[in-house]
C-alpha cells in the first residue's frame, strides 16, 4: 500500500515526520513479494494489530514517570487501546524502554525481549535509551539500547512529554499498518526481468 | 410479542416433524452448542469493553475511543491480535498439563453458562438438579487454575496457583450455602421451578431478611470465586507479575482472559436467577398494582434477565475499581471466620422463616 | 550531650579538632574503632554519610556523624590510609548499621578494604567488573568492561567475603553463603511492577513468610558522581535532577546552595522564596506519586490515577515558569534562571485550596477504608533507634518519631522565617508512614501559602562570574528531600571541575531498611512496606 494512504485517526498524514523510512521499508517488503488477493485481509489484520498493542510494564528511570503520566488521566493512552499493560512479557506486544540501560541491566533487558512472543516491537523512549543521553561519558551506561535489541521507534526527549510518547505510538501504528502478514512469493513487477534477487514465479 | 419462546418451540416441532427423532435431536444439540459458544464469546467481548469504558469513567478519563465509534471495535482488534500472537512453547513445563489446564478452566465456565436460562423458553438444559449441577461443575475451574500454575514450572505461578486454590475452595462453601438457603425457600433444585416460583414477586422480597443476607454473602463469595476485585490476589499484578497465567501467550492467554470475564457474568446470572427472579419481570404482589404489573410484563424476558445481570456486573466492576486488595490470610479469615458462620446461621433463620410464613 | 572536645579527648590521645564547616577530627586507621565506639556511646548514633576519597597519594574515608540526642550536633571524622597499597580500614558496620552499605560502596568505587565487614561484596557493579572506577588512575577503556549479555551467576551474587588479619598480619578472606541449600529463593525484580524502579530483591521464603531479603543494587547505576569530576558546575546541575527525579528541584537546589556557600554568594530573597515554593510543590508532587503508588500496590489503581491528576496541575505550574515538567531546570548557581511567569502567582493561589479539598477526599476514599487499614496497620514497625541506626531520615524516619527534618535543624533558603510544623508520628508502622505523607502535604501547602502572599521584590539572580570556580576546600550542604536528608559534598581544588562530589542518598538507607523490617512478614507485606518507605532507586544507585 502507498505510505501516504495510511490513516491514523485525527492526524493528517503530512503531520508525521520521517515518512522516508516507511517508504524504504515498504520497498523492502515489496521486494519479497506482494500478496495477491490477500491485500484486504492483510489490511484488516494490520488494522487490528496496530490498534491493539499491549505494552510491558518496564521503566527504569525518569522516563518511567512520564510513561506513567501517559497512562494517567490527562494523556490517556487507553483511548488508543494501549492501556492493557501486561506484566508478563509473554503477553505483551511492545516494550517501551523508558530510562537508562546500564551494563548490569543489559542482560535483563535482552532476556525480557527474548521472552516476548512474536510479533513484538520496541520503542526507545528518551535520550538515554536512544544513545546514552546525558550519560554519554559514563563507564556503566549502554550507549543506546539499539546496541542490544532492535528498535522500531525512537522518541527523543529528556524526558519526552507524554504527548511526544503518544506521537511515537502513532508512528508505530503507521509502521505496523504497512507490514505484510501474508508473504507469498508471487509475480514480481517486470521492471528488471534479469535481476538477481527475484523469486520464482507462481503459477 | 417480542418473546422468543414461540420461535423456539416452532423450530423444535418443525425439526421433529421433518426428520427422524435422532437426527432432529442431533441438529438441535449442534445448534444449541453453536449458539451458546457464540453467545459466550459475544458476551465476553461486550463485558471487556464495558469494563474498560466504565473503569475509565471511574478514573476520570476516557476509555478506548478511537477504534470504531466510541471504541466499540476495540475488542475485535484485541481478539484478532491475540489469535495471531505466537504461542511460546516452554521447554521445561509439563506440556500435557499445560495445554489441558486452560481447557479445564474453560469447560467449567462453559458448562455453567449453559445451565442459565436467558429468557422464557431460552434454556439450554433444564433438569431436576439444575442448581446442584451448577454449583458442582463450576469447581472444575479450580482444577484448571491449579494445573496452570503448577505446570508452568515457575515459582511465581506456583505461589499464585496455591493462593488461588485455597481461595476458591474456601469461597465455594459460602456461595453454596447462600444458594442452599434460597433452595429452602424455593423447595426445588430445578431452575425452571425456581424461576416460576418468582412469578409474583422475587425471592429477595419474599423473605427479605434472610434472603438479603444470603444475597450479599453470595455476591461477596461469588466475587471471590472469580478472582476479581478485592480478592484478586492470585493474579495480583503488583506482586506476582501475572500470577498463574504468566507463561501463557497468544490464544491460550486469551482463553483465560475470556473465562475470567464470563465467570463474572455467570455469578451475576446465578444471583439473578436465584434471588432476583431470573427472567421474570418486576411484579408487585398487590391488587392495586395490576396495571403496573401489566406494563412490566410487556418488556421481553431476556431484556429483564440481561438487564438484571448487567446491573450486578456493574456493581462488581464498581467494587473492583474502588477497593484495595485483601491479603491471603485476611481473605481466608473473612471466609472462615465471618462469612461461613453467618451463612450457617442465616440458613437456620430461613428455615424458621419458611416454617412460620409459608 | 557532652561537648565534642571532651568526648574526643577521652576517646584517644593526640587528636585535634579543626573548626571547618563542622568540627573535623582526623584519626588513624588503628584509632578509628575506639573513637567510633566512644562517639556512639556518647550520643553520636547516626552515621549520615560515608565518602570514599582518592587523595592521589593515599585513600581516605570521611564520616559525617550526627545525633538523635542533640540534633544540631554534627561531627566529621576523617581516616586516611598510609599509602595507595595498604588500603585496609577497620569496619564500623557493627557500630552504625548504615555503614554496612556505605562501606560496600566505598569498596566498590575505590577498592578500600574494610576489615571485619560481614559482607564485602561489590554493590553497584557486577562482581566481574575490572577495576575501581573512582580511582584517579582508572582505565576507562570500554574494551576492559564490555556490555555483558549474560546475567551474573548466582554464586557471584551470593558469595559474601569477610576480610580479617590473621596472627601474621596477612589478609585472610572467609567466604560465607547468603542462602543455604534448600532455601526457596525467589527473585523480585529487577523488572517488576511494584519495585518502584529497578531493584532486584532476592527473597528466601517459607510458604508466604519471608526469611531473608537481600537487595541487589546497581541496575540503574549511571556513575553520576564520577561524571561530575569531568564537568563544570553548571553542567553538574543537569545531572543532579536526574538522581532522585521526583525531588529533582530539591536536589538541584542543594547543589546550588553548596556552590553558593563556597563562593560566598548572597542569593536575593525573592529567588530564595521562589526556590522554596518550587521545592514544596515538588514535595507535594512526590508525595502524591508516592501515595498513588502505595495505593496501586495495594490494588486500588483508581487512587493512583487521582494522584497523577493532581500532579498534572503542579506540572502545569512548573511548565509555565520553568519550561519542563519533570526536569524543570529552574535553579542555577546564584538564583533562578529567569523571572517567574505572569501566571505563576495566580496558578499557585488557585492550586492551594484545590489541593486541600483533594486531601480531604483522599482521606475519605482511602485512609479510612478498613481493607486499607488492615493491610497497613501493625506491620513493618520501625523503632526510633532502628531508624537512627539505619540512617532512615525523611517521612519514614519521622513516622517512627525521629525528629530529623533538615528544614528545622539547619534551615536554608529562608525556612526559618516560615511557620510550619514538623509532622511526627510515634507508631512507626506502615500506616504511619502512609499517613505522614498526606500530613506533610498540608504543611507544604502552609509554607507555599505564606510565601506566595509575601513574595519579596529584589531580583531573581545574584551576579556570578562567567566561569564558576569554587575556592579550594570541602563543602557540605544538607537539604530536606521528599525522601529524607539529601546531602551534597563537594571537594574542590580551585578548578572549574570539582575534585570529588558525593551525594548523600536518602533512598539507599530506605532500601537497607527493607531487610530488617520484612523479616517474618508475608510477601504482600514486603510490597507494602517497600511502598511505604517510598524509595526511588536511581537515588540509591546514582
Amino acid at each position: 500500500m502507498e505510505v501516504k494512504n495510511i490513516k491514523v485517526k485525527s492526524m493528517k498524514p503530512e503531520d508525521f515526520k520521517d515518512t522516508e523510512y516507511l517508504e524504504q521499508y515498504v520497498e523492502e517488503l515489496r521486494n519479497n513479494g506482494v500478496g495477491i488477493g490477500l491485500g484486504v485481509l492483510d489490511d484488516f489484520i494490520n488494522w487490528s494489530r496496530s490498534h491493539s498493542v499491549w505494552p510491558l510494564t518496564f521503566a527504569t528511570a525518569c522516563c518511567g514517570i512520564e510513561f506513567m503520566c501517559v497512562g494517567a488521566a490527562r494523556t490517556d493512552f487507553a483511548r488508543f487501546g494501549w492501556e492493557v499493560t501486561r506484566n508478563s512479557p509473554r503477553q505483551a506486544d511492545v516494550i517501551f524502554v523508558a530510562g537508562t540501560i546500564v551494563h548490569k541491566m543489559a542482560p535483563v533487558l535482552k532476556r525480557l525481549y527474548d521472552q516476548m512472543a512474536e510479533p513484538k516491537y520496541v520503542i526507545a523512549v528518551g535520550g538515554c535509551a536512544i544513545s546514552g543521553g546525558p550519560f554519554k561519558n559514563s563507564y556503566h551506561v549502554v550507549q543506546g539500547v539499539d546496541k542490544i535489541i532492535p528498535v522500531d521507534v525512537y522518541v527523543p526527549g529528556c524526558p519526552p512529554r507524554p504527548d511526544a510518547m503518544v506521537y511515537g505510538m502513532m508512528q508505530l501504528e503507521r509502521k505496523i499498518k504497512v507490514e505484510k502478514f501474508f508473504k507469498l512469493p508471487c509475480r514480481k513487477k517486470e521492471e528488471n526481468p534479469s535481476s538477481d534477487n527475484n523469486l520464482s514465479e507462481t503459477k | 410479542m417480542l418473546e422468543l419462546d414461540n420461535l423456539v418451540s416452532n423450530v423444535h416441532t418443525g425439526l421433529m416433524e421433518a426428520l427422524p427423532h435422532w437426527a432432529a435431536l442431533t441438529i438441535e444439540y449442534i445448534l444449541i452448542g453453536v449458539l451458546m459458544l457464540a453467545l459466550y464469546c459475544v458476551l465476553a467481548l461486550i463485558l471487556i469493553f464495558l469494563e474498560r469504558k466504565i473503569c475509565a469513567r471511574f478514573q476520570c478519563r476516557l476509555g478506548p475511543n478511537r477504534v470504531g465509534p466510541w471504541g466499540s471495535l476495540q475488542l475485535i482488534a484485541d481478539m484478532v491480535k491475540i489469535l495471531l500472537k505466537e504461542i511460546v512453547k516452554i521447554s521445561k513445563s509439563d506440556k500435557i498439563l499445560f495445554f489441558t489446564a486452560l481447557f479445564l478452566a474453560l469447560i467449567g465456565s462453559l458448562c455453567t453458562f449453559g445451565a442459565l436460562q436467558f429468557g422464557k423458553g431460552l434454556a439450554g438444559i433444564d433438569f431436576n438438579v439444575g442448581i446442584f449441577y451448577v454449583l458442582s461443575i463450576s469447581s472444575l475451574g479450580v482444577v484448571g487454575i491449579l494445573l496452570a500454575g503448577w505446570s508452568s514450572n515457575n515459582k511465581y505461578t506456583l505461589i499464585g496457583a496455591m493462593r488461588s486454590g485455597a481461595q476458591l475452595i474456601s469461597y465455594e462453601l459460602s456461595a453454596g450455602l447462600s444458594i442452599l438457603t434460597m433452595m429452602i425457600l424455593a423447595g426445588s433444585l430445578n431452575i425452571s421451578d425456581i424461576i416460576n416460583g418468582q412469578a409474583h414477586s422475587w425471592y429477595i422480597f419474599q423473605a427479605p431478611l434472610p434472603a438479603l443476607v444470603a444475597f450479599i454473602i453470595y455476591l461477596i463469595a461469588g466475587h471471590a470465586e472469580t478472582n476479581r476485585g478485592p480478592f484478586d490476589l492470585p493474579e495480583a499484578e503488583s506482586e506476582l507479575t501475572a500470577g498463574y497465567h504468566t507463561e501463557y501467550s497468544g490464544i491460550q492467554y486469551g482463553m483465560f482472559y475470556l473465562a475470567e470475564y464470563l465467570n463474572m457474568f455467570i455469578i451475576a446470572g446465578i444471583a439473578t436467577t436465584v434471588f432476583l427472579g431470573g427472567w421474570q419481570p418486576f411484579q408487585i404482589n398487590a391488587d392495586w398494582a395490576a396495571g403496573f404489573n401489566e406494563v412490566m410484563s410487556y418488556i421481553p424476558s431476556y431484556i429483564w434477565f440481561f438487564g438484571k445481570a448487567f446491573m450486578l456486573v456493574l456493581l462488581s466492576l464498581w467494587v473492583r475499581w474502588t477497593f484495595p486488595r485483601l491479603r491471603i490470610d485476611q481473605l481466608l479469615h473473612l471466609e472462615w471466620k465471618i462469612l461461613m458462620p453467618i451463612s450457617l446461621v442465616n440458613m437456620l433463620v430461613m428455615a424458621v422463616w419458611v416454617v412460620l410464613f409459608f | 550531650m557532652k561537648k565534642i572536645k571532651d568526648i574526643i579527648s577521652s576517646a584517644a590521645s593526640g587528636l585535634t579538632i579543626e573548626e571547618q564547616q563542622y568540627p573535623t577530627v582526623c584519626v588513624s586507621p588503628e584509632q578509628l574503632r575506639k573513637v567510633a565506639q566512644k562517639l556512639k556511646s556518647e550520643g553520636f548514633d547516626v552515621l549520615l554519610n560515608l565518602t570514599g576519597m582518592d587523595y592521589n597519594d593515599k585513600f581516605g574515608v570521611i564520616y559525617h556523624l550526627t545525633s538523635t540526642v542533640d540534633k544540631m550536633a554534627m561531627l566529621v571524622l576523617k581516616v586516611q590510609t598510609p599509602d595507595r597499597e595498604k588500603l585496609d580500614i577497620p569496619t564500623v558496620s557493627d557500630i552504625w548499621e548504615s555503614a554496612n552499605l556505605y562501606e560496600r560502596e566505598a569498596y566498590d568505587f575505590f577498592g578500600i578494604r574494610f576489615i571485619g565487614h560481614p559482607d564485602l561484596r561489590r554493590i553497584f557493579l557486577r562482581a566481574d567488573w575490572n577495576g575501581f572506577p573512582f580511582r584517579k588512575d582508572y582505565d576507562a577503556n570500554p574494551e576492559l568492561n564490555p556490555v555483558p549479555l549474560v546475567n551474573q551467576t548466582i554464586s557471584d551474587m551470593e558469595d559474601m567475603p569477610t576480610l580479617s588479619f590473621d596472627k601474621d598480619g596477612k589478609l585472610v578472606t572467609k567466604h560465607n553463603q547468603l542462602f543455604e541449600n534448600g532455601e526457596y529463593v525467589v527473585n523480585i525484580g529487577p523488572q517488576h511492577p511494584a519495585t518502584h524502579g529497578v531493584l532486584h530483591l532476592r527473597v528466601s521464603l517459607e510458604g508466604e513468610i519471608i526469611k531473608k531479603v537481600d537487595p541487589n543494587f546497581g541496575y540503574i547505576h549511571r556513575g553520576i558522581e564520577k561524571m561530575c569530576e569531568s564537568k563544570t558546575y553548571p553542567q553538574i546541575l543537569q545531572l543532579t535532577e536526574r538522581l532522585d527525579y521526583l525531588s529533582g528541584t530539591m536536589n538541584r537546589h542543594a547543589f546550588c546552595l553548596c556552590a553558593e556557600k563556597a563562593l560566598g554568594l548572597e542569593v536575593p530573597k525573592r529567588a530564595q522564596a521562589v526556590r522554596v515554593i518550587f521545592d514544596e510543590l515538588t514535595r507535594i508532587a512526590s508525595h502524591l506519586l508516592g501515595w498513588g503508588c502505595m495505593c496501586m500496590d495495594m490494588g486500588s489503581i483508581t487512587a493512583f490515577i487521582y494522584g497523577m491528576r493532581d500532579r498534572e496541575k503542579i506540572m502545569d505550574i512548573f511548565e509555565e515558569t520553568g519550561g519542563g515538567r519533570l526536569m524543570v531546570g529552574y535553579n542555577v548557581i546564584g538564583g533562578l534562571a529567569d523571572e517567574v511567569s505572569d501566571k505563576f502567582i495566580s496558578q499557585v493561589k488557585e492550586f492551594i485550596p484545590y489541593m486541600r479539598k483533594m486531601i480531604k477526599e483522599y482521606h475519605v476514599l482511602f485512609s479510612e477504608n478498613p481493607i486499607a487499614k488492615g493491610r497497613m496497620q501493625g506491620m513493618g514497625i520501625m523503632t526510633k533507634e532502628q531508624a537512627a541506626s539505619l540512617g532512615v531520615t525523611g517521612p519514614s524516619g519521622r513516622a517512627s518519631g525521629w525528629s530529623c527534618d533538615v528544614r528545622k535543624i539547619e534551615p536554608y533558603a529562608g525556612y526559618d522565617q516560615v511557620d510550619f510544623e514538623e509532622v511526627l508520628r510515634s507508631g512507626g508502622d506502615t500506616y504511619d508512614r502512609y499517613y505522614i505523607r498526606l500530613d506533610e502535604i498540608e504543611q507544604s501547602l502552609r509554607i507555599i501559602d505564606y510565601l506566595i502572599n509575601n513574595l519579596p521584590d529584589d531580583g531573581f539572580k545574584a551576579k556570578t562570574p562567567a566561569i564558576i570556580k569554587l575556592p579550594a576546600g570541602e563543602y557540605y550542604q544538607r537539604v530536606e528531600n521528599a525522601r529524607g536528608d539529601f546531602g551534597v559534598y563537594i571537594n574542590s581544588t580551585g578548578d572549574k571541575n570539582p575534585y570529588r562530589v558525593k551525594f548523600r542518598s536518602p533512598c539507599m538507607t530506605l532500601i537497607s531498611a527493607l531487610g530488617p523490617l520484612c523479616r517474618n512478614e508475608k510477601i504482600a507485606d514486603l510490597i507494602m512496606i517497600g511502598a511505604s518507605l517510598d524509595y526511588v532507586i536511581p537515588c540509591a544507585d546514582r
